[in-house]
């Protein structure tokens, strides 16, 4: 088990250099560099000057010692400047992070709240009026766009309504520690939360529905009725251990995929996360940010992968491999 | 006179197909008594498999219509609550099933499989199930049961999960086993393995078994009496060596005949015409296996054919038994016939 | 000159293990086994699942690589051939499969499923293709207008049949037949085997017949090859086998296959626990030190068995 987790880990390595590579690249083939953007909109720089700055910088060395420098510092968490904000990547990133984070582990932990309970009816209960009404609900979540959505939660409840905050994620004005500071980040994360978590159920809900499905007329399940198992029985205790595997080992990637989807919501809600502030650097092409957090959110996809690797090989005896 | 344990009485499952009913199991009858190992052997889709989940009531209740009287312990299973019936599976009714590689839970210890019964229908400490659950382990020839009882069924060979299921139905020392083709998905040494076993176990146990197979062989070695089935009927019922010196049905005949160890090598197999229709294009009226022998004048079939005794003990659907021969055999003599009548 | 033969045939997989998944260990899936095949004749491949005999028969016609051995058909080494000059013999090699419910595409109509060897060796104008799978349909006792039906149509006995067709429209020398019945009822069983053998005369077809069911086998084969863990154990025509196995991992098997005389039940499961003993106590006639057959020994000019 524990082999397995390393090397599990170690498989991570490689792909790292080569997600960063990657990315390197991309960024060096973009149209302009870290001193033209510098310069940008400055009548006063002569070429020779700006020539002057690159070699300076290091902007004329062959790329492998550029990439070595700039992963040299990735490593100790140094992302070079922002242009745009004049300040270092990683100060810009730092409550971001956390605000990321908190919006996509509650927008996880609602969906499930919500998508589970509604998959196990609507899969044990098939045909029946609950689970026709989930199914309409599915449809509706598939086919709602995210930013219409959000935006329609954004007028109702902030706008008309008033009952929430429609933008930023906590008060300035509330003291950092207090109950009331707890209280109002809750307030500002409700919304979001809510717009992509009753979206975010369409997979989960289809899912598990399907899955209970089919586990339904499995032969073990047989086996179990004719041990005389109690029908509630049969699904706490053997079909729901099954369906819910395949859910439990995809929370690795799930994680991801919400960090790269809140883009949306954290625009809409003006939520400063990563994903708001990867907008908005695309748009005043502040590229050391922009390469910055696509290395982040690749990293976490590898990061993501392997969770949920090890959280197979832990819930499923028979991927418990030597 | 050994004693019944069951009695199916004009038994009839029917199952919908878009919004009609048809009858895979058409008025069957027949009586288990203790002790006495019942075979009920047939092609796939006479019903066979059809008739045993219907005796532990394991159909999908929504699309299946089950009439009729299964009379086990003083009462009519079918007309059971959900929650009685749950208390009579498992503990008075065992069953095993076909595949072993998929009728265990994939994440459930083999102990906690075969305890799983204990929990529902006795009342034992947790220490006295394992010591029981080991015992059984044991019983079914399992050696090294300690290891096996924390193991997982993927890390055990279909013959050792085979035993695990039988281990499983035997939990709760049940009156009567339901085995639907207990050797059909085995190797053939590891069939004759569990063959064994089973003819052991209820030497010992003295349990009733139902054994649903398809494959004569295995019914001339565990069988005490043989019920064979033909489009959702009874068609034949003999005590098992009758049925093999002198079987009469024109089916259980054509069946014997089409088996390649019974037949010569290079011989050619007598082979069915037709093919078994389907429930919803079964015709139901007259005798069901007359358009696969269509050389037999139709006069020799009964309207509404019966169940007659032939012999003691020895029953058999329609009359057409009666005038039935195989056409391969009278090659010669049609001909002789034909030239005699010129 | 015999039409195949197979001499010394492995065909082994590789087991990675250790921390940088290297290659610890083979699983020997076949291991050294050598037989011919006379024009004409049946020969029988028997043995549990695991034995290698599927294997063995997907190595001749090229489906799994040969790590080593040689396969002479009609002399030519199969194995060291190209792909390219390798073709040249494939349509003398012809395969029936298992399951006639997955081995035929669903969605082509058996014109199609039948054609498509004819398509790959010959070039033949549509309606010339057309009167050859007519022929071949008939042949195999289904109607003409089957032709522009789908596999979902017909019955498991029919689709074998089909498959049967397919196997044919080359003309092949050889046919390998892996389990062709295992998956049908009795009496549609009789039907495909009476089949096999009525064209076996008549397009002079050598067959390799791969089984677990041992009567089956000995109603079909003329010669039997028993293996067991990936080698032969024993082989020889089919009476010497079956009335007098000398291996115990032969004696074994005969006596696995059920009884059909009720009367003499119990006698047929004393005879398999005094083989189980005899297999206890014996084992080391059988079996070197790592558990590995012996090289098979001639006891006659057709019997030979893994025996010290």
């Amino acid at each position: 088990m524990f082999k397995f987790i390393l090397r599990r880990s170690l498989i991570m390595i490689p792909q790292l250099i080569l997600l960063s590579l990657i990315i390197f690249m991309l960024a060096k083939a973009m149209p302009g560099d870290a001193v033209t953007g510098a310069f940008q909109g400055n009548p006063d720089a002569t070429p020779e000057q700006i020539e002057k700055i690159r070699e300076k910088f290091g902007l004329n060395d062959p790329w492998y010692v550029q990439y070595g420098r700039w992963i040299g510092k990735a490593v100790q968490g140094d992302f070079g400047m922002s242009y745009m904000h004049q300040q270092p990547v990683t100060n810009l990133l730092g409550g971001r992070v956390e605000n990321t984070v908190l919006l996509s582990l509650f927008t996880l932990v609602v969906t499930y709240l919500i998508a589970i309970p509604l998959g196990i009816v609507a899969g044990r209960w098939t045909d029946t009026w609950a689970d026709k009404m989930i199914v309409t609900y599915n449809y509706f979540a598939f086919a709602t766009p995210l930013f219409v959505f959000a935006l329609l939660m954004l007028y109702v409840f902030a706008f008309v309504l008033g009952w929430f905050p429609s933008g930023g994620s906590v008060d300035i004005r509330t003291e950092v520690g207090t109950w009331d500071y707890v209280v109002d980040k809750a307030k500002h994360l409700f919304l979001p939360v809510m717009s992509s978590a009753l979206l975010a159920t369409y997979g989960t809900v289809q899912y598990l529905r399907n899955d209970i499905i089919d586990q339904k007329i499995n032969d073990y399940v047989k086996t179990a009725r004719a041990k005389g198992v109690p029908e509630g029985k049969v699904y706490t205790r053997h079909i729901l251990r099954n369906s819910l595997l395949p859910i439990a080992a995809f929370l690795g990637y799930e994680i991801t995929g919400l960090i790269s989807g809140s883009v949306f919501i954290e625009w809409i809600y003006s939520y400063p996360g990563l994903g708001q502030l990867f907008i908005q650097s695309i748009n005043l092409r502040d590229f050391t940010v922009v390469t910055a957090l696509v290395m982040i959110s690749g990293a976490a996809v590898i990061i993501g992968t392997m969770l949920s690797d090890i959280i197979l090989s832990i819930v499923d005896p028979r991927i418990r491999i030597e | 006179m050994k004693k019944p344990i069951l009695e199916i009485k004009d038994l009839r499952t029917s199952f919908s197909i878009k919004g009609d009913y048809y009858a895979a199991v058409d008025g069957v009858s027949l009586t288990v008594h203790e002790n006495e190992v019942v075979a009920i052997v047939g092609e796939s889709g006479c019903g066979k498999s059809a008739l045993a989940l219907s005796v532990m009531r394991l159909h999908d209740h929504k699309n299946t219509k089950i009439e009729g009287q299964v009379n086990f312990g003083g009462q009519n299973l079918l007309t059971l609550t959900r929650s009685r019936m749950d208390k009579v599976r498992g503990k008075d009714i065992g069953m095993i099933f076909q595949d072993p590689m998929t009728a265990l839970n994939p994440l459930a210890t083999i102990g906690r499989q075969i305890e799983e019964p204990m929990d529902y229908h006795m009342k034992l400490s947790a220490s006295d199930k394992k010591k029981r659950t080991l015992e059984l382990l044991r019983r079914v020839g399992i050696k090294n049961e300690q290891r096996v009882y924390e193991q997982y069924p993927h890390e055990l060979s279909g013959g050792m999960r085979q035993r695990v299921v039988i281990a499983i139905a035997l939990a709760c020392d049940p009156v009567l086993l339901l085995a639907d083709e207990p050797t059909t998905a085995l190797d053939v040494t590891i069939q004759a393995q569990i063959m064994d076993l089973m003819k052991e176990l209820q030497n010992q146990m003295k349990t009733g078994i139902i054994l649903i197979t398809h494959d004569l062989g295995v019914v001339a070695e565990m069988a005490d009496r043989v019920v064979v089935m033909y489009a959702g009927e009874v068609v034949e019922i003999a005590d098992v060596k009758e049925l093999f010196e002198n079987p009469l049905h024109p089916y259980t005949r054509s069946l014997l005949n089409s088996i390649p160890s019974n037949i010569e090598a290079k011989e050619k197999l007598h082979v069915i015409d037709g093919i078994v229709p389907s429930i919803q294009n079964l015709d139901r009226k007259g005798c069901r296996f007359a358009p696969r022998i269509e050389w037999i004048p139709e006069q020799d079939h009964e309207e509404i054919p019966e169940m007659h005794e032939a012999k003691p003990n020895h029953f058999v659907r329609c009359s057409c038994y009666k005038t039935f021969y195989f056409p391969e055999d009278r090659v010669g003599e049609r001909e002789y016939v034909a030239t005699e009548s010129k | 000159m015999s039409l195949l033969k197979v001499n010394d045939l492995k065909v082994h997989y590789p087991i990675r293990g250790g921390f940088f998944r290297r290659v610890v260990d083979h699983v020997r899936a076949v291991d050294g086994i050598s037989f011919e095949l006379q024009p004409g004749e049946t020969y029988g491949l028997v043995g549990e699942s695991g034995c290698g005999k599927t294997t063995s028969g997907r190595a001749i016609i090229g489906l799994n690589k040969v790590t080593s051995g040689e396969l002479l058909f009609e002399g030519k080494d199969l194995s060291s051939m190209g792909r390219v000059e390798r073709r040249k013999y494939t349509r003398d090699i012809q395969m029936i499969f298992q399951d006639p419910y997955s081995s035929l595409n669903v969605r082509k109509n058996v014109l199609n499923i039948i054609a498509e060897p004819l398509r790959n060796f010959e070039r033949l104008s549509p309606k010339e293709e057309l009167l050859r799978v007519q022929e071949l349909v008939a042949r195999v006792g289904l109607s003409p207008e089957s032709i522009y039906k789908y596999p979902h149509q017909f019955s498991g006995g029919q689709r074998q049949r089909i498959g049967i067709a397919r196997a044919l429209t080359l003309n092949p020398k050889l046919i390998i037949a892996d389990e062709p019945v295992s998956a049908l009822d009795v009496s549609v069983q009789a039907q495909v085997l009476n089949f096999m053998q009525e064209i076996q005369d008549e397009f002079n077809l050598t067959y390799l017949f791969i089984s677990h069911d041992l009567g089956i086998i000995q109603h079909m084969c003329d010669r039997i090859g028993i293996m067991y863990r990936g080698r032969f154990v024993e082989e020889g025509t089919a009476d010497e086998i079956y009335s007098n196995p000398q291996h115990v991992y032969t004696k074994r098997l005969i006596a696995a296959i059920p009884e059909m005389n009720p009367e003499k039940r119990f006698e047929k499961m004393h005879l398999r626990q005094a083989i189980n003993q005899e297999y206890q106590t014996d084992y080391n006639n059988y079996f070197d030190k790592d558990g590995r057959m012996f090289d098979l020994k001639k006891i006659s000019d057709t019997h030979s068995v893994a025996m010290q």
